[in-house]
């Protein structure tokens, strides 16, 4: 829990700066969360390799893991259709196009801009944003209470790089390769499943 | 995003063959970049106008569609979860 607020609180304070244009936003045309991230991976990667047990427990995974993926896409599609029924101003197929951006916000919000419209571009920037944050957020979380695998499925398409190091984190190391992979499946899905739900 | 897990990859290779040492300020380090990373998803996320006008509108509806599409993926993965660590632990 405390791992949370310190992260939540992080991540307010950045968006507060943002919003009341306290930074200069011309900051981020310097790309530093990208150098930031490779910065991070980098170091995660020596934790990885530094530590004995880890290339060991690789090999102890379970093959059936190959099938994250698909209960993410899955898991995601049932959880937008049972909150759809609250949703009376738009389709099934619209809500089905802002799910299966799985947390990848810059893409999918681009490619429903383009069919669909601005307003449901916003919709899908914002939720696939939310989508994010809560992965970040609520990771330990959903350890304890859903298991391992469950901050990976809820990561979707970004679990290979942005919400990476907080999966490590508390998953653990040996899901490395499992973070890594689904996040790879995932995000390669993204663009072909929004446009085909886009063109229902 | 191949750049990104490059430099992962970088950096397994480099704890391999730092193996033999203590590495206690790695854990910090990786904390401390993980908070930096967020305050800057935040920053992003706050300086964009989009994302900040549209909030009181829309911004219920998107989270109904995020907070379902995460509820959802969490409880599949659980039942992937609970299959998977019972084979590992009659094993």
């Amino acid at each position: 829990m405390k791992g949370s607020l310190i992260i939540l609180s992080f991540f307010a304070t950045g968006l507060l700066l943002g919003a009341f244009r306290w930074l200069p936003p011309s900051l981020l045309d310097y790309n530093v969360s990208f150098y930031v991230l490779c910065a991070l991976m980098f170091m995660v990667g020596i934790s990885i390799g530094c530590d004995p047990d880890s290339f060991r427990q690789f090999r102890s995974l379970d093959n059936r893991l190959i099938l994250l993926p698909v209960m993410t896409i899955a898991g995601t599609w049932l959880g937008v259709i049972a909150v759809s029924v609250f949703i009376k101003n738009r389709s099934l197929a619209d809500c089905l196009a802002v799910g299966s951006g799985f947390g990848y916000y810059s893409l999918s919000s681009i490619l429903i801009t383009q069919c669909k419209g601005a307003e449901l571009g916003t919709i899908a920037l914002l939720s696939n944003i939310m989508r994010e944050v809560i992965t970040l957020l609520f990771a330990p979380w959903m350890v304890r209470y859903f298991g391992n695998l469950a901050p990976i499925s809820a990561g979707g398409a970004a679990t290979m790089d942005t919400t990476f190091p907080i999966i490590i984190k508390y998953s653990g190391k040996d899901y490395a390769i499992v973070s890594i992979y689904q996040g790879f499946i995932v995000d390669f899905s993204v663009p072909f499943l929004v446009t085909f739900f886009c063109s229902l | 995003m191949f750049i990104v897990i490059a430099c992962m990859l970088a950096g397994m290779v480099t704890g391999y063959m730092l193996r033999r040492r203590k590495l206690g300020h790695v854990h910090r380090t990786i904390l401390t970049l993980i908070w930096m990373l967020l305050f800057l998803l935040g920053l992003e996320v706050g300086a964009n106008k989009t994302v900040v006008n549209q909030f009181a509108k829309l911004g219920f509806e998107a989270f109904l569609l995020a907070f379902g599409g995460t509820l959802g993926s969490v409880l599949l993965a659980w039942m992937l979860w609970l299959v998977v660590r019972k084979k590992s632990l009659s094993r």
